[in-house]
């Protein structure tokens, strides 16, 4: 009986696991198909820009320099050893570009912002201000889901090129000021090997890609959480696990569509 | 509807993510080298072109002329026909040569122009009769061994 007991439960963790997926991928469409509101109440979106985006603005500048200058001083030290330290331009800055700077400034706004908006959303379902919207005609999804939702695609490529272009700046402290490596050939080999088409441009569309993820991520985890303190509080861990996942394995899709060639 | 501080802060968060692309696109990137003024396209075909890749830099004497924009291999001949873009401001004679050259020991491979002394200038769609293929360093040992087998004799 234990075996029997035991397959019901794997079958039924199965069917629960595709009936969240379904019910978060309706939740998505309705979030796309109820925008309309953010934007013609432009206000509302940029309240929750204000919330998401520039409140993550200090983590995501000063981990962006602590990196750059990391990444500085370690590729300096590999670097040495094959003479060639006027590549570390185009070290610092390719790392950046293509994958630190969209991957670690979603994975600190997932846990900045996204667990915020997780735990706001929760709460608000339960103590039941979701309800009272519905039943004065005011859809949630529309005054609360949706705008959180653009806030976040429109404020992720902007921190993650703001890490990206503080981390060169760190790099450049650690590289030219500090270790004093040529100045010219940090600068010239950097820009003879970062292409703005094939590194900067495939950067910004991985960070819009993160965006969406690890704001649906959010919003639905909140919009679902069972309405009790322990249901928030097992909401805001599983946002952050998932979209850290969420944003590792897209990471890894999208590098090797855009650079495996 | 009037204007909040919260505006300030959000406009000033856009303004500095949007300063950071430019940043990353002139700065770090190689946007302002782009070219943006007019080009004209030239041929060569090398019977090596070793690891040039399309974008590579044209040179000639040093000064950044133009880039590499397609490599395909001509079927008849069996060598490689590059394809150039040329910056117009800067014509070449006809008898001009076409070397694949390395930046320094391991350094990134570029194509230099040396101009000849033809009066008659390269049009566009013109190829380039003369050129030069890229040093594999593979062959120069195999070629240095076998020399010096020879003189060991």
């Amino acid at each position: 009986m234990a075996i029997v007991r035991g397959l019901r439960g794997i079958g039924s963790r199965a069917i629960n696991i595709v009936w969240r997926i379904g019910y978060a991928a309706r939740f998505f469409m309705m979030t796309l198909v109820y925008s309309g509101l953010s934007f013609r109440r432009f206000r509302l979106t940029v309240r929750e820009i204000f919330f998401s985006g520039v409140m993550s603005l200090i983590i995501i500048l000063v981990a962006g320099m602590f990196v750059g200058m990391v990444l500085g001083l370690q590729g300096y030290e590999t670097l040495k050893r094959y003479g060639s330290e006027s590549a570390l331009g185009s070290l610092v800055a390719l790392s950046l570009v293509r994958e630190l700077g969209p991957v670690l400034a979603a994975l600190l706004f997932a846990s900045r912002a996204g667990s915020a908006m997780t735990a706001e959303i929760g709460l608000m379902k339960a103590t039941e201000q979701i309800s009272a919207m519905e039943m004065m005609a005011v859809n949630p999804i529309a005054r609360v889901v949706a705008p959180r939702f653009w806030a976040g695609v429109i404020s992720m490529p902007l921190l993650a090129a703001m890490f990206s272009a503080m981390g060169v700046f760190g790099g450049y402290v650690v590289g030219v000021v500090l270790i004093g490596v040529d100045e010219g050939s940090f600068w010239s080999q950097m820009q003879g090997a970062v292409d703005f088409k094939h590194d900067v441009l495939n950067g910004v569309i991985k960070s819009v890609v993160f965006g969406v993820a690890v704001t649906v991520i959010s919003l639905f985890e909140g919009y679902d959480a069972p309405p009790t303190a322990e249901g928030v509080s097992g909401a805001t861990t599983r946002t952050v696990v998932q979209s850290s996942l969420a944003i590792l394995m897209l990471d890894f899709m999208l590098t090797a569509f855009m650079f495996g060639d | 509807m009037e204007r909040t501080t919260l505006d300030l802060w959000v406009g000033t968060f856009v303004v500095a993510g949007f300063a950071a692309l430019v940043v990353l696109a002139f700065k770090v990137g190689n946007l302002s080298t782009y070219n943006v003024s007019d080009t004209y396209q030239l041929q060569a075909n090398f019977a090596n072109i070793g690891g040039l890749k399309a974008q590579a830099s044209i040179k000639s004497a040093g000064v950044l002329v133009g880039r590499v924009t397609a490599i395909t291999l001509d079927n008849k001949q069996y060598m490689a026909k590059v394809v150039m873009s040329i910056d117009s401001r800067y014509p070449f004679p006809r008898d001009t040569i076409a070397k694949i050259l390395t930046a320094g020991l391991l350094g990134e491979q570029y194509i230099g122009l040396d101009p000849g002394g033809d009066n008659a200038m390269l049009k566009g769609g013109d190829e380039i009769k003369q050129t030069q293929s890229a040093v594999v360093l593979e062959d120069m040992i195999g070629k240095f061994l076998y020399n010096k087998a020879e003189g060991g004799k």
